[in-house]
């Protein structure tokens, strides 16, 4: 994976010092809460109800088993001894004091790592397929390209103060497995006819209070004019993206409101220009990178042949294990969505014991994935039982990849100062409801995402069942969208009937997968059931 | 107001009036324009021989559009004083100077000290825009 050299560095370590400044200022009074607040937020800092939370940048979801540990000790030294992995591939800490700040962004530069534009209406930190390199079906590793968009998205002076935030996701794959399609811009390598590789770019979706599917705005563009292609994407919408209303300032609005149409045009005649002043990087710059995300010395002997004997083991290899391009190796989703725990959290100990596995049997690489799970990328078949023992120790064994427990949510009201409603204790029902594995493995696939406001951080419009938490009259109440998926067959849910308590919500789900138990045909997934036979039936059982 | 102009160029400033941009195609004799955010500064570029200051309004440092103007005129061509005005504060500076402006004019006073220090944040940087700095890329590969 990627390592800093001397130029990285100093640029990270000159952001600890800018930020200590101005840290240091706010304190003495000479900086309003006003002025530091977006220089903060541009921090990861967020003020939210109790303390500060700070996010830290996990630059696309990878990482080494050294920065892992920082994360860990950063947590027991700076935080109450847990993180928060979020679906931003990041890790958000949520007891925090300003003063700390500053020493915790020093401790994180010792290993390459920060909090820059991880918040604020800038660029923020670029996501991936959380399987590059490894996944079987890929067709380029997308990292190095997210890392030369990560360099040119750094501090990056035109792009600062957008109307909005805007994040980038990017993918190597046919299979989508970052949402690439619900960003701000997503890309897709892809291969011609002619085998050369080039760009997909999709331009303007996003969930939010307006969820939208990005159109694509290029087919194909060539590896090398990436960045000259991003600057004319972004300074059209820096130039024309609205800034009257907060809630329609996203790239989204823009390009749904002048047209994809009228945008690819504007971007293509920027980029004409853009062309002509060689702000591209060289194609040195791009092999660097590369030579840095080459496969690591897989055994050539490794064999495939794993001992089931033990059925809780063979449960967690059914469902946790994916294959991996490489004979002899697996990719292991380490689950953070034990039943009756908050989706993504992980003590300190939890955090540098999964860094321990990575440096002994994952060739020192770990992933965040924007499920708010860790994954173990590049793990030999024969390692799989002594790692899954040692996992099971520290109760992060749950065997429920992309089953109903495997919840993404949101920070919620127990926390974040944005929402309207918990989502954390709804999870934790719901999660306890169907705790029975086998019940959750006879129902299968199954996306359930849970955002405590309508800004969606939860992902509630891309689940198969998505929750969403409002206030309704000074109570905490839940409306039910079905039908969302993110991915190749990315569709935007839709809410079934009006809205529930915290327990009706855990009722209605029930009725809801009893009908897909019903109605299923062949090895239908909720979401395939659900789109052949309509809302009718869900909504009969649920509220009938 | 108290403000303070702060210029990194050498030559003397303009003395000229600075009229809108929209008046700017009637008014002939004008060498002065201000530019307003969301105004497109396309207008500007069949001009930009006969300005010798533009002036970038920032009512707000939180909206950006004042840096696609800067960076735009500069590499059109325009080679004139580029003013931010407004609310330009000494945490912004740096990026300022790196989409071509080279004066301020900020609604509170700041110092020149201020802004050198300002400017030398980065020791390097990533990107090639319009100051002359050789990006990072470039000190890799020569």
């Amino acid at each position: 994976m990627y390592q800093y050299d001397t130029h990285d560095q100093a640029m990270v370590d000159a952001r600890v010092a800018e930020y200590s400044d101005q840290v240091a200022r706010r304190i003495a009074g000479t900086l309003t809460e006003d002025q530091f607040k977006p220089l903060r937020l541009k921090n990861g800092l967020y003020l939210q109800l109790h303390a500060y939370m700070l996010r830290v940048a996990v630059p696309y979801g990878t990482l080494d088993s050294r920065q892992m540990r920082m994360l860990g000790d950063i947590a027991d030294k700076y935080d109450r001894g847990y993180g928060h992995f979020t679906t931003r591939q990041n890790i958000q800490y949520n007891w925090i004091k300003l003063e700390d700040s500053p020493a915790i962004l020093a401790d994180l530069a010792t290993v390459g790592m920060h909090a820059i534009q991880t918040s604020g209406n800038c660029i923020r930190n670029t996501t991936a397929d959380h399987f590059a390199g490894a996944a079987a079906d890929e067709i380029a590793d997308p990292r190095p390209y997210a890392e030369l968009l990560r360099q040119w998205s750094t501090f990056h002076p035109e792009f600062d103060y957008l109307p909005r935030k805007f994040k980038v996701a990017i993918i190597g794959s046919e299979t989508d497995r970052a949402a690439m399609k619900l960003h701000d811009i997503g890309i897709q390598v892809v291969q011609n006819e002619a085998g050369e590789t080039g760009l997909r770019f999709y331009v303007g979706g996003g969930m939010g209070r307006t969820p939208m599917i990005a159109p694509v705005i290029r087919d194909f563009l060539p590896p090398l004019q990436m960045i000259s292609y991003l600057e004319a994407c972004l300074r059209i919408y820096n130039a024309h993206g609205r800034r009257d209303n907060k809630y329609k300032a996203r790239i989204k609005i823009l390009v749904h409101e002048i047209g994809a149409d009228a945008y690819r045009t504007q971007v293509e005649e920027e980029f004409a220009h853009i062309l002509t002043l060689n702000l591209e990087p060289p194609p040195a710059e791009l092999e660097r990178i590369k030579a840095q995300f080459v496969d690591p010395g897989f055994d050539a002997a490794a064999t495939d042949a794993i001992d089931l004997s033990d059925p809780d083991f063979a449960l967690w290899v059914d469902q946790n294990v994916h294959a991996h391009k490489a004979p002899g190796y697996a990719i292991v989703t380490v689950s953070l969505k034990p039943v009756g725990g908050i989706p993504g959290d992980a003590t300190a100990d939890q955090i540098r014991l999964m860094a321990d596995l990575a440096r002994d049997h994952s060739f020192d690489e770990l992933r965040v994935s924007h499920a708010q799970n860790i994954v173990l990328p590049h793990v030999k078949k024969s390692d799989l039982y002594a790692i899954w023992q040692q996992l099971d120790a520290a109760e992060l064994a749950t065997a429920n990849l992309d089953l109903i427990s495997d919840i993404i949510a949101c920070p919620g009201l127990d926390y974040c100062s944005l929402a309207n409603a918990r989502s954390i204790p709804v999870a934790q029902k719901i999660a306890q409801r169907f705790s029975d594995i086998g019940r959750q493995r006879e129902l299968g696939e199954l996306k359930l995402k849970i955002s405590g406001c309508i800004n969606a951080c939860g992902h509630h419009h891309a689940g198969h069942i998505g929750i969403l938490g409002v206030d309704r009259k000074g109570l905490e109440n839940y409306q039910l969208l079905f039908g969302g998926s993110e991915g190749a067959d990315t569709s935007l849910g839709s809410i079934i009937g009006p809205g529930f308590s915290e327990d009706g919500i855990v009722d209605a789900i029930e009725k809801a997968t009893d009908v897909y138990l019903a109605k299923r045909e062949a090895d239908e997934r909720f979401i395939d059931t659900y789109r052949r036979i309509g809302t009718a039936p869900f909504k009969e059982a649920i509220y009938g | 107001m108290g403000e303070t102009l702060i210029r990194l160029r050498d030559d003397a400033a303009s003395t000229a009036p600075v009229v809108a941009l929209a008046d700017l195609a009637s008014e002939t004799n004008a060498t002065a324009v201000r530019v307003l955010p969301g105004e497109d500064v396309s207008a500007l570029l069949p001009l930009l021989d006969r300005l010798e200051l533009v002036e970038v309004a920032f009512p707000a440092y939180t909206d950006g559009r004042g840096y696609t103007s800067a960076r735009t005129l500069r590499e059109r061509g325009y080679t004139g004083e580029l003013r931010a005005t407004g609310d330009v504060l000494i945490d912004q500076i740096s990026h300022y100077h790196r989409c071509g402006f080279d004066a301020f004019l900020p609604n509170q006073p700041i110092t020149r000290a201020a802004v050198d220090k300002a400017i030398a944040t980065w020791p390097e940087v990533y990107q090639r825009t319009v100051d002359g700095r050789a990006p990072i890329w470039a000190a890799r590969h020569g």
